[in-house]
């Protein structure tokens, strides 16, 4: 157990640092920092000066040292465009796109898993299939068409949602949030939806698979047998035994829908990190591209890592499966 | 079962093919044939754009301003030819449509191809030498598997890009997009094919040929990957898909294809700033194009998966 704990720990900082690796490669490649800070009039002296100061006269394995060590201290530098702490900057935005993941989690689980369970027990009727059907549609169309499309129809057309922005937030020191206020509620939904319904499609197939999957176990027939209403048995037997599947998966995820979000925020112009990061890509902000990187990167393997563990605790067989 | 033998059927592979299972599963499967005549209709119709578009949309001198914003031909103010309408510049929107899904089929075509060049190289490599070789290319595997697909893609497309040459930017955008699809892909293939060469390469046939002294290169090719093909054809066809669909985000994003050669991505790109100005046709028309190749391609892809799955037979 201890192994798999400290093997599953390795791997989680062995890939933290080759991002952090390829984040720093960027940053190094992109062209020459002095350039970019001072003028063309700087004399040579002053341009060596700044390359010490800089550390830039290093060699490039400890150059790298130093920007690890600044990283696990937050420290990422000053944008080049805003000249602003870049941790400051994301951190800033890192509620907006918090609050958006958490409520497209929300909306596929509460939409999801009912689904899930309707198509595998009523696995012939024209509904079941239909909705199958669906999820196909729903795991290809891209993202930021589902977005425009809930555009078009629920703000340009019929005007019921506001298509872009976060609406009134309220501050709470350490956290804004838009789901206190109304306009803030009202702004979430269209892009709360663009961003779950791959989720709500994924969530649907796998408790699908598992219902059917468990239907066919030996304990089920037996209540079944015993005369167990078949309401109790779907929902309370059957169902319950298919979540721990659902919630790992969830969890994963939610590692991979921050870094999605950044496409729903395009399209919604949601001020979130990944709308920043985007920002920062079309203008070239190394810093903010960098920092951005690693950041989401550490989410998604913290939260791997964690589900990893978590299981091995759970389930004793992957224990020994890993070695 | 009867005594009288009969001469072994000699049979061409077209009449072997008729005869197989997946072809049958193919016909008694109605989504799968729905899907491949869509598929098969927006390939050709975007293979014909020069020909069957009313106008060529790179040529900037066909474009009359007068022409700007007209809607599709069945609301009123549509005009011949432009049967889905024209965006702010009076550029046909059918005509751009087609080569646009052009670019985005060729893109997507291309970084399979690279991504299979790669995966299939590298996973016979680590599968049959082992040792420190496979440690390395799996260890690169897994990292590029822990970060989310998109943010490589656009930090590959956005950072080569800007390494490109400024006489090179024009024609090296779409091997850059390839490039940055292919870069996590290959994983995929690279692990299912090192999974199965370990497996063949203990067994007999393969010690056998290996006595007799044929040497690596050939074993590989010629004698343990034709058995790992099933499933890397089933995965190649899922990714089309997924590789249109990243291309589209990526120039949806605008770290894609630009502007003056415009695929889908950026057709619905450019028409969403027009979104508010009441001229929908111009992003709905792109998006629904882009919606109809993906749709398709997943449902073939889906079916292949049990089609080929020996487990489902």
């Amino acid at each position: 157990m201890l192994a798999f704990i400290i093997k599953r720990l390795s791997n989680a900082v062995f890939v933290m640092i080759s991002v952090t690796f390829l984040a720093f490669v960027i940053f190094s490649a992109v062209g020459d920092p002095v350039d970019q800070m001072l003028n063309e009039q700087a004399t040579q002296q002053q341009r060596d000066d700044l390359r010490e100061k800089l550390g830039l006269d290093k060699p490039f394995l400890m150059q790298f040292g130093t920007f690890v060590v600044r990283a696990a201290q937050g420290d990422f530098g000053i944008s080049f465009r805003n000249q602003r702490d870049v941790l400051d900057m994301i951190s800033e935005r890192f509620p907006a796109t918090f609050e958006l993941v958490l409520v497209a989690t929300f909306i596929s689980l509460v939409v999801g898993v009912p689904m899930g369970v309707i198509t595998a027990i009523k696995r012939k009727s024209w509904y079941a299939e239909a909705m199958q059907f669906t999820s196909i549609i729903g795991i290809s169309l891209p993202s930021f068409v589902v977005g425009i499309g809930l555009i078009l129809v629920f703000s340009v057309w019929l005007g019921w949602f506001p298509s872009f922005g976060r609406g009134d937030t309220v501050d709470l020191g350490w956290w804004t949030t838009g789901l206190l206020t109304r306009s803030g509620q009202m702004s979430i939904v269209l892009p709360a939806l663009s961003l779950s319904l791959f989720q709500v499609t994924l969530v649907m197939r796998l408790v699908r698979a598992e219902m059917l999957e468990v239907l066919r176990s030996d304990f089920i027939k037996f209540a079944r047998a015993r005369g167990v209403p078949a309401r109790s048995i779907h929902f309370r037997h059957a169902l319950r035994n298919c979540l721990m599947p659902v919630v790992t998966m969830t969890a994963m995820q939610i590692g991979g829908l921050i870094a999605f979000a950044l496409v729903t925020e395009t399209v919604f112009q949601w001020p979130g990190m990944g709308l920043l990061f985007i920002q920062a890509v079309t203008f070239v902000d190394v810093p903010i591209m960098a920092a951005y990187l690693c950041i989401v990167a550490l989410i998604f393997v913290v939260l791997n890592t964690i589900v990893d563990m978590a299981y091995a605790v759970i389930d004793p067989r992957l224990r020994g499966a890993d070695k | 079962m009867s005594s009288n033998l009969e001469p072994a059927k000699v049979q061409t592979r077209m009449q072997r093919f008729w005869d197989s299972d997946v072809w049958w599963s193919f016909k008694s499967h109605k989504s799968a044939v729905g899907a491949a005549i869509v598929l098969a209709l927006v390939i050709i119709t975007a293979f014909l754009a020069p020909v069957l578009s009313p106008q060529n949309p790179y040529d900037l001198a066909a474009l009359e301003l007068w022409n700007a914003e007209l809607p599709p031909i069945w609301i009123e103010g549509g005009q011949m030819p432009f049967l889905l309408g024209t965006d702010v510049q009076g550029r046909d929107i059918l005509s751009g449509i087609l080569y646009g899904t052009r670019i985005s089929i060729i893109i997507g075509i291309a970084s399979v191809a690279v991504s299979l060049f790669v995966g299939i190289g590298l996973g016979l490599i680590a599968g049959y030498y082992g040792g420190w070789i496979d440690n390395v290319l799996m260890r690169i595997g897994d990292v590029l598997l822990s970060i989310p697909t998109v943010l490589v893609a656009i930090l590959v497309s956005s950072v080569v890009q800007q390494f490109l040459p400024p006489a090179f930017r024009e024609a090296g955008l779409a091997a850059v997009l390839v490039f940055a699809i292919a870069m996590y892909s290959w994983v995929q293939y690279a692990r299912v094919v090192r999974a199965q060469t370990m497996v063949e390469r203990r067994k007999e046939y393969v010690m056998a040929s290996r006595l007799v002294g044929t040497p690596a290169r050939r074993m590989m090719f010629n004698h343990i990957l034709p058995n790992t093909l099933t499933p890397i054809f089933v995965a190649a066809t899922l990714n089309f898909g997924l590789a249109i669909l990243i291309e589209a985000t990526l120039s949806f994003l605008g770290v894609g294809m630009p502007p003056n050669q415009p695929s889908l991505g950026t057709l619905i790109r450019v028409g969403n700033q027009y979104l508010f100005s009441g001229s929908w046709w111009i992003v709905l028309f792109p998006s629904i194009q882009l919606c109809i190749l993906v749709v398709a391609v997943n449902m073939l892809g889906d079916w292949l998966r049990d089609a080929l799955n020996p487990k489902l037979r």
